[in-house]
């Protein structure tokens, strides 16, 4: 508990302006709805003549008409790439910055395992990763009353779900990469969520390239998909798990071993 | 059982030197020194004891127990004092204090405030804020609040003042005193002939020499210091010479016959005969391993 605690107080400021910037744009966009709302005719008209644009964003399958369909392009990829960040970042930076800051001889000289260093450092990125998601969670759903919305629950709570997961995969890749670097790991972390945001992008333009779906964690929070199934796709979820659970084995094996130099 | 035993302790980083087959013995209570310059592998001895890197070959001991496969029992009786002290940001100093003895699952707090005190830190000031000097005091609290039974220090006095250098040694020879174990490494031979038992010369990784302070001390070479005109060249065994004005100082391991010879020959206003420190010393097991 005692790491889990010091990570904490040590991230707090991340997280506060992660939370707080990502939160703020969310409620803005929500806010603009009823006006977007009004202008609909002209916006899906617009949208309809940018083509591949169109698709790589899911636009030709969700209606800026409906509060989810607008939450699920706009505020998703606020909420997607943000978050990706942030939980890239956080997890990157775990292990690696005892490192860099040259802290990690006064850690790992008091008498705690390295084992459990890294399961409480774990923990202190899975709390922050679900704080964010919680208080973004609940502003959306606040916001969303506030402009006297009916609220889509189950398509929201899935939405959120899926970002959450994403999130989680991403920092299990990030935390076992961590445990590799001993220096400049946030770039790593920030270009890795890029190329998997990117990844989705192209997935989404062309159907030659929609196996990447079940590489980027962002094939499963299609706003699109999820909307019209009405739940989530298990298969990618399961790659995903894989490759996170791949991440976190690297990072117990790996820093469990490594020579700490000065 | 001895605090500290290495056997063939080696590690090696590729092409560059680590350590190789250290041999070391350190008894329970005992002030024992680690003696090298910059580079000699005394870092990465103590790196290797405590678990931050990994053994190539060999084994070491700590109070019995083996530093891989024991690891953190080891450490809950370590107290370890670094070179350089580096904290998290954005910690106050009782933060710091406080974390290190929660991660040792102790109350520390009765023993830190009277280190505080006698070291005069300032515990609510930022970590961030402090010079080099002040972050080391922490280091010191941090190491010793626990009252570990075995003291691990590198370089421990950079930084520090005179006085608060004064103020340390008192703390750990307390220590020694009341039981505990203290290996210290340094480059300044005054620290380890001042306040060490026994101590051991390390070069290139290897061990050179290990023994009693008093007895690395011993040589036959005497310091001569002489002031006036006097013919030195020719005299065998004169090793260091320094001419400042009409004074000559030099090492001198020849026949001592023929130096009063030389000496009486000139014309002498004063002279002084003297044991060489450890730092002569120090410089002349490096020449002779170097040889």
């Amino acid at each position: 508990m005692t790491i889990i605690r010091h990570e904490l107080k040590q991230g707090k400021t991340s997280l506060l302006i992660w939370t707080g910037s990502i939160g703020f744009l969310l409620v803005i966009c929500i806010f603009l709805f009823p006006e977007m709302k009004d202008e609909m005719d002209g916006v899906s008209a617009l949208f309809a003549s940018m083509g591949s644009f169109t698709a790589a964003f899911g636009m030709d399958r969700l209606s800026f008409g409906t509060l989810i369909g607008y939450y699920a392009i706009e505020c998703g990829n606020i909420l997607g790439l943000g978050g990706a960040f942030f939980a890239s970042i956080c997890a990157v930076s775990m292990l690696s910055k005892e490192e860099k800051d040259k802290t990690a001889e006064f850690l790992l000289t008091h008498p705690v395992s390295r084992v459990r260093i890294i399961t409480e450092k774990l923990i202190a990125v899975l709390i922050q990763i679900a704080a964010m998601n919680l208080v973004i969670y609940a502003l959306a759903v606040c916001s969303m009353a506030a402009i006297g919305e009916e609220i889509p629950w189950k398509e929201l709570t899935l939405l959120h779900c899926a970002y959450f997961l994403l999130q989680l995969e991403l920092a299990g890749i990030c935390f076992g990469i961590s445990a590799f670097m001993r220096r400049g790991s946030v770039g790593t972390g920030l270009g890795l969520a890029a190329v998997m945001y990117f990844l989705n992008l192209i997935a989404n333009i062309t159907e030659s390239a929609g196996f990447l779906k079940y590489i980027t964690p962002f094939g499963y929070c299609d706003g699109a998909d999820i909307i019209a199934d009405g739940r989530l796709d298990g298969a990618m979820i399961a790659v995903g798990a894989a490759l996170c659970a791949a991440g976190l084995a690297a990072a117990y094996i790996r820093y469990s071993r490594k020579d700490i130099h000065a | 059982m001895e605090a500290i035993k290495t056997t063939g302790l080696t590690k090696n980083y590729g092409k560059a030197r680590g350590i190789t087959e250290l041999n070391l013995s350190v008894g329970q209570g005992e002030f024992f020194g680690f003696i090298g310059p910059n580079g000699a592998g005394k870092s990465t001895t103590i790196r290797t004891l405590l678990g931050l890197i990994s053994p190539t070959a060999g084994s070491a001991q700590i109070f019995g127990k083996d530093i891989v496969k024991e690891k953190q029992a080891i450490l809950q009786s370590v107290g370890y004092l670094p070179s350089e002290a580096v904290f998290h940001s954005g910690m106050k100093v009782k933060d710091i204090l406080r974390f290190s003895a929660r991660l040792r699952k102790k109350d520390c707090t009765a023993e830190a405030q009277k280190l505080c005190e006698r070291l005069q830190l300032d515990t609510n000031r930022l970590a961030d804020e402090l010079s080099f000097g002040n972050r080391k005091k922490v280091a010191i609290v941090c190491a010793l609040q626990s009252r570990p039974e075995l003291l691990i220090l590198d370089e421990p006095t950079g930084g520090l003042d005179p006085l608060m250098q004064r103020e340390f040694f008192d703390i750990i020879r307390e220590r020694c005193n009341e039981g505990a174990t203290v290996f210290m490494s340094s480059h300044v031979l005054s620290e380890i002939q001042r306040n060490c038992t026994r101590a051991a010369i390390i070069r290139e990784g290897r061990i050179i020499a290990c023994d009693r302070v008093d007895a690395l001390s011993k040589t036959n070479a005497k310091r001569i210091t002489v002031r006036g005109h006097v013919q030195l060249d020719g005299l065998d065994g004169v090793r260091g010479r320094q001419d400042a004005g009409d004074t000559a100082s030099f090492l001198y391991s020849g026949d001592m016959n023929s130096l009063i010879q030389a000496l009486s020959a000139g014309n002498i206003a004063d002279l002084t005969v003297s044991e060489p420190d450890l730092e002569e010393i120090f410089l002349h097991y490096y020449e002779k391993a170097g040889d």
